[in-house]
């Protein structure tokens, strides 16, 4: 399968103040390869470096040794750097300080009209990229009139008009209420599956890292899982030592064998947990 | 500190195109030493209702009590701001300090402190956030998303005030940042017996932590009530925008398929005697 992402012996180092002795390691030689088409999720605690390697995928950083290649381009070669950013579109975390135009159309046009595509075109990716995110009726909207969720999902949409392969989204949900989240998990999750886009999903929810094909595990700068999330939410000890969750149906299924209880560690949604449990009724 | 808000109503903007109704007729009671969530959609009006509550905003109408002080009537508001700490959303925008320490020492500086106790409280409150107190001279900018977070959190505990309003401030911290916090803040609200308020779209947290909830809806309260009461109108809340604990929807499930659990579990532990209890029962007979 084609690696839309390569990171090859990626070390950052954040030179905090002047001295030597300031120096971070934040990305610590990790190697990670992402395939085309997949949905994958980063989970790890605060500052174990998940916006520093998200940022390594579209160009924003450049590693300080090994290399990243996105679509077989190397980063550091900048006569690619606004092929990359195409190819590998960011979604960040407050949805206030995204959106630029005072109506939402013009704030989805804005990538595209940049890059000097004509105006015929722009509209077929304007209307494409707000169905996309179920927006479209929303498109002569001023964002202020929008809710936290609608507004993640213009911004999404803003990415998708720049018709790109895989977009990167760093807790785009963490400041939205319930159905906001829904909403944006529902457009990411369709995108990867209707559309074929990669998927790169930064998250402190774990309920929602569930629903990925992959979850890499970040800590201190290394990779300290990285599997299926039925590989990787089984080790509920490891994770709660890492700073991090499973989610509550998970972790009822830890105590219950804890208890004695013959059930699998491997439930991660509530359907599964009614299924076991009502196979004794 | 009790508070009593009696029928408030605030506009953006009055009187010109742009104008907003954020609330419309709110009213409630927190009495001293209760721990309230607020829940709501967002846009529902609950970070205007907290500005209220140490006099950032006034309100069009109504009044608002403060530990038996109308504070809509009074110009001078500074001892009232020294009361009531609040929390903002978004409280990494405002960090603009050289040092951690300095951004932490901010607000006890302002209160005429000693150093050493301004110093005492900027580690205690450091500790509580679960930053390591080696970092203190660093820049705050240096920082990752959820440490910035910490340190604002840690600005507002510093001030030791009497009622403590956090808006959103677990968005962006991990699980055990969050938890740590989180019953960080719940010990402090017992030791010192401060009136405490969380704004969360964290069902789970709120579930966990508060003796009251008041549902916002469209800039109204739309339910008042205990965790139990308020968490058993899932058709309500998920109309309004809002959820339950993934627990009691596994509960409502199970139910649903004829399994006789409680109504009202709210948390993992309280589930998992119930299920015990049953899978137990199933075996014996
Ligand atoms: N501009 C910067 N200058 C110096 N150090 C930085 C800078 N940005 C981040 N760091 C440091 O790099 C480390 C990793 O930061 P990063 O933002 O990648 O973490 P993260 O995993 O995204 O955390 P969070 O969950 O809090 O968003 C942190 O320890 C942080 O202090
Ligand atoms: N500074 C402001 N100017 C104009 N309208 C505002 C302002 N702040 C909030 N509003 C409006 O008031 C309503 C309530 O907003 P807010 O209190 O922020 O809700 P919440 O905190 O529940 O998300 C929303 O309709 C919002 O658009
Ligand atoms: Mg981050
Ligand atoms: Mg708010």
């Amino acid at each position: 399968m084609k690696k839309i992402i390569m990171a090859k012996d990626l070390t950052f180092v954040y030179e905090a103040g002047s001295d030597e002795n300031s120096k971070k390691i934040v990305l610590d030689g990790l190697n990670i390869d992402i395939d085309e088409g997949k949905f994958v999720a980063i989970i790890g605690h605060n500052g174990s470096g998940k916006s520093t390697l998200a940022k390594h995928f579209n160009a924003l950083l450049i590693p300080t040794e090994g290399d990243v290649y996105v679509n077989g381009m190397n980063t550091k070669d900048t006569s690619h750097l606004w092929d990359i950013r195409q190819t590998a579109g960011m979604v960040f975390q407050n949805p206030d300080n995204q959106l630029v135009a005072t109506i939402v159309e013009e704030d989805v046009a804005f990538g595209p009209e940049n890059l000097g595509i004509d105006p015929e075109e722009i509209r077929e990716r304007v209307d494409f990229a707000l169905n996309a995110v179920d927006m479209y009726k929303y498109r002569e909207f001023a964002p202020h009139m929008l809710s936290g969720g609608q507004k993640q999902r213009i911004a999404i949409a803003g990415v998708i008009a720049m018709r790109p392969q895989c977009i990167i989204l760093d807790e785009p949900t963490a400041m939205l209420d319930p159905k906001g989240r829904k909403e944006v998990i529902k457009t990411i999750q369709k995108l990867n599956k209707e559309n074929g886009i990669t998927i790169i999903l930064i998250t402190h929810f774990m309920e929602e890292a569930v629903l990925a094909d992959r979850v890499i595990v970040m800590d201190n700068g290394n990779i300290a899982l990285d599997g299926t999330p039925k590989d990787v939410f089984k080790e509920v000890k490891m994770l709660k030592d890492l700073g991090l969750d499973v989610p509550q149906v998970t972790e009822l299924a830890y105590k219950l064998k804890q208890e004695g209880i013959d059930i699998p560690t491997e439930i991660l949604t509530v359907d599964e947990m009614v299924r076991f449990i009502c196979q004794y009724k | 500190m009790s508070i009593q808000v009696e029928n408030i109503s605030f506009v953006y903007n009055e009187g010109t195109p742009f104008e907003s109704v954020a609330l419309k007729d709110v009213s409630f009671t927190i009495e001293d030493n209760e721990f309230v969530g607020i829940i709501g959609h967002t846009g529902s009006g609950k970070s205007t209702l907290i500005q209220h509550l140490n006099g950032l905003l006034k309100p069009t109408s109504g009044r608002i009590i403060v530990n038996g002080i109308d504070i809509t009537a009074k110009k001078d508001l500074k001892e009232i701001r020294k009361e009531v700490g609040i929390v903002f959303q978004y409280p990494e925008h405002q960090l603009f300090e050289e040092t951690i320490y300095r951004d932490i020492a901010f607000g006890p500086s302002n209160l005429g402190l000693s150093d050493d106790e301004i110093e005492k409280r900027v580690y205690d409150a450091m500790k509580i956030v679960g930053l390591d107190i080696k970092i203190k001279d660093m820049s705050p900018f240096e920082l990752s998303g959820g440490e910035r977070r910490r340190v604002a959190i840690a600005g507002v505990l510093s001030m030791m005030p009497k009622i403590l309003i956090l808006d959103e401030p677990t968005a962006g911290l991990d699980p055990k940042g969050r938890d740590e916090i989180l019953y960080q803040i719940k010990q402090i609200h017992q030791r010192y017996k401060m009136t405490t308020i969380l704004v969360s779209h964290s069902m789970e947290d709120i579930a966990k932590l508060v003796n009251k909830i008041i549902v916002m809806h469209d800039g109204k309260v739309s339910l008042i009530g205990t965790p139990r009461e308020v968490f058993k109108n899932v058709e309500k809340l998920e109309q309004i925008g809002l959820g339950v604990p993934q627990i009691t929807y596994l509960v409502r499930e199970l139910r649903k398929n004829g399994i006789e659990l409680p109504d009202d579990i709210l948390t993992v532990d309280e589930a998992k005697k119930y299920i015990l209890e049953y899978l137990r029962g199933v075996d014996n007979a």
